[in-house]
């Protein structure tokens, strides 16, 4: 059962070959018997999930047909689910249960999908290995002494292990799309404002996106389907109709142009990933696309520009957590400067505070021109070279990441050695672009993602163009040994 | 430009962050090497270009000025570290 997607769940649930209940307990047993070993999951949520499942297959009973009632899935634990532990993988967060639930969470509530639980990742998604967790690390199903990426490493550990057919994570810098590509998984971050961020804890408010990870490209639009849309709680939640995903699968790709940008080629790759790429656009001409070199020449100043945006804007959105009106407050403060200083000290860990005093510094005053207003100016300089380059094609394919999943610990004395690992993804969260990372192979059994860029609200041909390519490889059926 | 350890002492007081003293030469170190990172920008020629602060150059939406919200006070205070009589409570603050 537990290698099922949410595609073929749905058809057995219609075809009454097993209840939601039944596949529920059945994952939920699977979870308690292999999550020892990676640490994915923050909370399990056994009770509600088995109250949802009942729930779904009394909808069933009484003829509702939809093509995620009574899917379980799990949720990245920055998406607030009420009375449910909601933690960010912080101290600071101890003890909240939300007292709402995210849009994201409402929406797939009322499709019918039964939470299992809460996954584990970055804290506040501030990393690209999941290690800065308060609950510890992940550690990647494909080798359990490596990182399964991050900042959603957790929700993509679940759901390679199968543990889960699917999950929620977000993407601020490629959150989503590089845990996706070291664990074998196919993950979309959707355009800026296209999923609504109501009740998904706040880190870079311009850049954050939530999207689906799943094994396949059609469980991505099935998810999709469901989370995206306009949300008047989220002010920057765009007003408009959302296409149709699941129709969009079966385009043919005959007259598709795809673009390689040069500057994803070049040195840094591990070119052993270049060949696993450079196959996948044989197959893809096989199906009909067409293919053009092109450039992206401002990509080398997305990094210098990310951590400064990215800090900036999460130094306002963490000052809310401050000790007085919910999570961990310090023992016995003298003063208030106090209760905030040493709750916020002693409740956020090193890269958060790293992350808060650097957006500080750059927003302090004499300094805003030359790092936040600079930043915003290189972040129309990106958008430009996109704006060109969708000129002449439909989508644009390169690696998902320079590297293959590294060791635990490897890149913890150097925080800006990890940040350079995510150079193929900042992008398209500074351009507001979507992006999708689909399984394009193994090198030393370990996976390698390719990735495809899109221009704004063409999710349905990214995640078209990635079905298609599943119907001719089955590097996604593949799973890890001992899951 | 590399901060000293007296700046980093002044940010950390702006964010309201207690760092312990064995924390901030590591700190220190780390925030430079990102600094240093960032300084990269500074070559970028961006002479002409107009700030991007949305990807969609979208505007802030405004709503009917009409209630839409309920007094949730008793769930938001249910899971204050200390509350008393519907109030947050934080040490004195006037002598």
């Amino acid at each position: 059962m537990y290698q099922l997607t949410l595609a073929e769940i749905a058809r057995a649930l219609a075809d009454k070959q097993f209840s939601s209940e039944e596949l529920s307990r059945s994952l939920l047993a699977r979870i308690k018997q292999l999550d020892p070993q990676l640490n994915s999951f923050i909370t399990v949520t056994e009770e509600l999930a088995l109250e949802q499942a009942r729930a779904a297959d009394a909808r069933r009973a009484a003829g509702e047909n939809g093509a995620l009632l009574g899917a379980p899935i799990g949720h990245k634990d920055l998406f607030c689910t009420q009375d449910v532990l909601t933690s960010c993988a912080s101290k600071i967060l101890q003890g909240f249960k939300a007292p709402y639930n995210a849009t994201v969470v409402e929406k797939l509530n009322a499709a019918g999908t039964i939470t299992l639980g809460k996954l584990n990742m970055d804290e506040f998604a501030m990393g690209s290995a999941n290690e800065s967790s308060h609950y510890g690390a992940v550690k990647n199903p494909w080798d359990t002494s490596r990182v399964p990426g991050g900042s959603s490493g957790g929700s993509a550990a679940a759901v390679a292990a199968r543990l889960l057919p699917a999950a929620t994570g977000t993407d601020t810098g490629g959150s989503i799309r590089q845990p996706a590509a070291l664990t074998n998984l196919t993950g979309i971050k959707p355009t800026y404002g296209r999923v609504s961020r109501w009740g998904m804890i706040a880190y870079a408010s311009s850049l954050d996106q939530g999207g689906p990870l799943a094994r396949t490209a059609e469980d991505c639009a099935l998810l999709l389907q469901a989370m995206a849309g306009f949300d008047p709680k989220d002010s920057t939640s765009v007003e408009q109709p959302v296409d149709d995903y699941l129709a969009a699968l079966a385009q043919p790709l005959s007259g598709l142009r795809i673009g390689l940008p040069k500057e994803y080629f070049g040195a840094g790759l591990d070119a052993r990933i270049g060949e696993k790429v450079m196959a996948v656009v044989e197959e893809l001409k096989k199906l009909g696309a067409t293919v053009k070199e092109i450039s992206l020449p401002n990509m080398q100043h997305a990094i210098p520009a990310y951590y400064v945006i990215a800090p900036a804007e999460a130094s306002s959105n963490l000052s809310r957590f401050d000790g007085v009106r919910f999570g961990y407050r310090c023992e016995n403060p003298v003063n208030l400067e106090d209760l905030y200083k040493r709750s916020r000290g002693e409740g956020f860990g090193a890269e958060v505070k790293r992350r808060i005093m650097v957006g500080t510094y750059a927003l302090s005053a004499g300094y805003y021109d030359a790092y936040y207003l600079k930043a915003q100016k290189i972040r129309r300089l990106i958008k430009n070279d996109f704006l060109k380059a969708f000129n002449e094609v439909d989508v644009i394919l390169g690696p998902t990441t320079p590297n293959l999943a590294w060791k635990l610990g490897e890149k913890n004395a150097d925080p800006v050695s990890a940040y350079l690992e995510d150079i193929y993804t900042i992008t398209a969260n500074l351009a507001g672009i979507p992006g999708l990372s689909m399984p394009a192979g193994f090198v030393d059994g370990l996976p390698v993602g390719v990735q495809l860029l899109g221009n704004y609200f063409q999710e349905g041909r990214l995640l078209n163009v990635a079905h298609q390519y599943q119907q001719v490889s089955d590097w996604h059926k593949q799973t890890p040994k001992g899951f | 430009m590399a901060l000293e350890r007296s700046e980093v002492e002044k940010i950390a007081h702006l964010a309201r962050l207690g760092l312990n003293d064995d924390e901030l030469p590591s700190t220190t170190t780390t925030l430079n090497n990102i600094l240093g990172l960032i300084d990269q920008m500074q070559a970028v020629d961006t002479s002409g270009i107009e700030p991007l602060a949305h990807p969609l150059e979208a505007t802030q939406r405004l709503r009917a000025d009409s209630v839409t919200e309920q007094n949730q006070r008793e769930a938001y205070q249910a899971i204050a570290p200390a509350v008393e009589n519907g109030l947050y409570l934080v040490p004195k603050v006037i002598e």
